[in-house]
């Protein structure tokens, strides 16, 4: 449900003009639900950054998820995947 | 990614028959200015509290609707991983609280520059929400307006 539950968050923002992008787990969900700007991670419910502790695996993934909010070339909803698999 | 087949058969037959939330038409903000240039705020649906706030209500009827206040000073080592589910593995929370609230790495990004800077405050909210209808009719248009008011320009959203 967190994927649904943080997409709809998305959206309050958005239509408040906050930019957003949130991360997904599931990507059946992620198309039912379609959170304007998402980054579906290769991981398991409740690591969405990969590895406990992996600084700068984490920070891999969340430059990913940011970067997606530079990108002028994108239209909504947008599903992003990011194919680094845990080590 | 992750897939049913990580879940339990109850859960994977109540997500087969559930009737998820279509967000549409696709509300879109557009940045204005560059990353490092923005005010951050996080968002986190792993039901985080302080010590000094009440827990959410596990036995809120289709899930607790609320959300608290997590201030950007706070250690993660002061946060509590109350998610109801049990349905994923909570010992990387317990263990790294970053994998559902990144403050530390978000503070790395603001050394480095990626970002400008990190909002005073951050939303943390149960994700395990099957009615969402006061969470969207309420909540998130509060803490949205709460964000706007910080003059907040970007935001990131984890679930767990």
């Amino acid at each position: 449900m967190c994927n649904q539950t943080v997409s709809l968050a998305a959206a309050a923002l958005e239509t408040r003009g906050i930019a957003t992008v949130v991360l997904q787990f599931m990507k059946d969900i992620a198309l039912k639900v379609g959170p304007p700007r998402a980054l579906l991670v290769p991981y398991p419910h409740g690591f969405a950054l990969g590895r406990p502790l992996d600084a700068a695996g984490q920070i891999k993934v969340l430059k990913a998820a940011l970067s997606l909010l530079e990108r002028k070339d994108l239209n909504p909803p947008h599903l992003e995947t990011y194919m680094e698999p845990l080590k | 990614m992750a897939t049913s087949s990580e879940l339990t058969l109850s859960v994977r037959l109540f997500l087969k028959a559930y009737r998820w939330r279509k967000i549409a038409p696709t509300p879109w903000a557009t940045l204005q200015k560059p990353l490092a240039q923005c005010n951050l705020a996080l968002g986190s649906s792993a039901g985080f509290v302080l010590p000094s706030q009440e827990p959410f209500d596990d036995h809120y009827k289709g899930g607790d609707p609320s959300c608290r206040w997590i201030p950007t000073e706070t250690s993660t080592s002061d946060l509590i991983e109350t998610h109801r589910s049990k349905s994923f593995d909570h010992d990387g929370l317990q263990t790294d609280p970053n994998l559902g609230l990144p403050l530390n790495r978000m503070r790395t990004l603001k050394e480095n520059g990626f970002i400008g800077s990190l909002n005073h405050r951050h939303v943390s909210f149960m994700g395990s929400i099957t009615a969402p209808g006061k969470f969207t009719a309420k909540t998130a248009p509060a803490f949205a307006q709460s964000l706007v008011e910080d003059d907040v320009d970007i935001a990131l959203l984890v679930p767990v």
